[in-house]
């Protein structure tokens, strides 16, 4: 399953990535791909550099070393258009980001409008299609301000969609939300999981983890400390750190470091 | 316990005495406000008996001067008050947002010229710059600003506002949350195209309160047109007043002008305050 010299196409393929802050070095060295359809979920304790990683896909930070590959695309290398590039990659915050001076229709028009430049009505089109697949087609004449997280966060996910990314990153999509929304945001993660998109997605949503991933990468202090199917490193992690991260995350009163 | 007491009076015989005969804090609140009512009565009945109320309004509020600032007051002066300090305004926040951008540059030299523009028009007293706008044909030869007084007057606004308004503005631009450019960028747009349909929009809105406040201050800055030298046609609120004050030698037109100033300044003031309330109250 896990085959890095494999000369198929992988959807991102990351090679020794390096990227510090200063004297800090949050990501120190991380290797690993992901093939097209498949579903990576990245899980690990806070500030073990998670969202850095994610980041580091998208460029918007810089590693400071290593090669990232989109689609056979060195994103790294200094010539490469990165706006090109990062239309191909969409981004789920943990915070939406929603633009709040736009209606949920033009959050997810704007950018097929001044970057596609596709045509008002065409991207009226696709953005009332992808808002009716998350479930928030009667919200599209809302601002962000009128609408709860959950539909905040799956606007967020349509306007990524929008752009027919062939990548999409979660970066914790569901930790901001209310217990009760975090169910409407998985489900649309779920179902665009099993249509196939591509999907790099940062949680603590074991549950989803175990039943959605096709692999499960556990970070700590900025390496990669197991990679594998969800019923392996979850289910039976080889790593001591794995096993503590876990017992905290599953049972927090569980309180061993 | 007995012993305590004994040695506890040495320092303060008359203290627990002094205390009960002392007023109340409460009572000493209300003597002190009473104390300062009658200070305001006493100054009152002063000034009532000191002045001149005759020739005070001789001077001040004379309605046959009055009746002679109508209707240019408003059809001349303030209207041309009004285009100093909007032209001035539009071009300060054009002007200041470009300073802005430029401070906010990655390019160093952008950064300084932008900082030093900043630094050197805000230590500026603003009638200074409008006496170098005075020399600038003479420093510049062949040069005339367009618009006549219209335009002289309209660049010493912008170039004193745009000072503030370039602070103002980037007080805006930071105060938009990083994650906003973040996913303008994720979303394939480039960093100009972010600033313009995302950053910038959210930090006008942001800015607006404290715009108004400078389009007050700008408003009131249009005063120092009077020493551009102007012609009748170009005068605005300040100059109309004052040269109507000398042919009358009447103070009146100034009270006038000062009270169509306050006419467009308060209720400026008060929209400025509800916004800024509006918005306090729509942040999360
Ligand atoms: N822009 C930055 N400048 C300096 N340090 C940073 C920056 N971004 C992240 N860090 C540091 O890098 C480390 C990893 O951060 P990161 O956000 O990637 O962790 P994480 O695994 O996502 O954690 P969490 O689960 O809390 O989101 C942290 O120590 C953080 O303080
Ligand atoms: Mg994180």
């Amino acid at each position: 399953m896990k085959d890095p010299v494999a000369p198929v196409a992988h959807a991102v393929e990351i090679r020794d990535l390096h990227k510090r802050f200063g004297r800090l070095e949050v990501l120190r060295g991380i290797d690993f791909a992901v093939d097209p359809g498949q579903v990576v979920c990245v899980i690990g304790p806070s500030g073990s550099g998670k969202s850095t990683l994610l980041r580091c896909v998208n460029l918007l930070e810089q590693p400071t070393s290593g090669r990232v590959v989109l689609e056979g695309v060195e994103l790294t290398d200094p010539d490469v258009d990165i706006d090109a590039a990062r239309r191909r990659v969409g981004m789920v915050f943990q915070q939406f980001n929603l633009f709040p001076h736009m209606t949920a229709l033009q959050n997810v028009m704007i950018a097929q409008r001044r970057v596609l430049r596709r045509r008002a009505s065409e991207a009226e089109r696709i953005a009332r299609e992808h808002l009716a697949k998350v479930g928030v087609l009667e919200k599209a004449s809302f601002y962000p301000a009128q609408l709860s997280g959950g539909q905040q966060q799956r606007v967020a996910i349509a306007r990524a969609l929008a752009m027919s990314p062939a990548l999409m990153l979660f970066d914790e999509p569901t930790s901001a939300l209310d217990p009760e929304l975090v169910g409407d945001v998985l489900t649309v993660m779920r179902k665009l999981a099993e249509e196939g998109m591509t999907m790099l997605v940062v949680t603590h949503e074991m549950a989803f983890a175990r039943d959605v991933a096709d692999r499960v990468v556990f970070m700590d202090g900025g390496v990669i400390v197991e990679d594998g199917p969800p019923d392996q490193v979850i289910g039976s992690p080889r790593h001591e750190r794995t096993r503590s991260f876990l017992r905290r995350v599953l049972d927090p009163t569980h309180t061993d470091v | 316990m007995a012993d305590q007491s004994t040695t506890a009076e040495k320092p303060g015989p008359a203290g627990p005495r002094a205390r009960r005969t002392r007023l109340s804090p409460r009572k000493r609140q209300r003597v002190s406000r009473a104390l300062q009512y009658l200070l305001l009565v006493a100054v009152a009945v002063f000034l009532v008996l000191r002045i001149d109320w005759n020739s005070l309004a001789q001077n001040f509020a004379k309605p046959e001067v009055a009746a002679e600032a109508w209707p240019e007051v408003i059809t001349v002066a303030l209207k041309n008050t009004i285009i100093y300090s909007v032209g001035g305004f539009v071009f300060a926040f054009l002007f200041g947002l470009l300073l802005a951008l430029m401070r906010m540059s990655s390019v160093p030299p952008y950064r300084w010229l932008a900082v030093a523009y900043i630094e050197i028009f805000r230590g500026l007293p603003a009638l200074l710059i409008f006496l170098l706008i005075l020399f600038l044909p003479q420093a510049l030869p062949g040069f005339q600003v367009p618009g006549d007084t219209y335009g002289q007057g309209i660049l010493g606004l912008t170039v004193v506002g745009s000072a503030y308004m370039a602070e103002t503005l980037r007080a805006g631009l930071q105060a938009v949350p990083k994650g906003q450019a973040e996913a303008a960028r994720s979303l394939g747009m480039s960093h100009s195209r972010a600033m313009i349909s995302i950053v910038i929009p959210q930090a006008v809105r942001i800015v607006i309160p404290p715009t108004t406040n400078q389009f007050v201050s700008l408003l009131k800055d249009s005063s120092l047109v009077l020493f551009l030298g102007v012609t009748s046609e170009y005068v605005e609120l300040t100059k109309f007043g004052n040269d109507l004050a000398s042919t009358h030698a009447n103070a009146t037109p100034i009270l006038v002008v000062g009270i169509t100033y306050l006419l467009v300044t308060i209720p400026l003031g008060y929209l400025a305050n509800r916004l800024e309330r509006r918005q306090g109250r729509g942040r999360r």
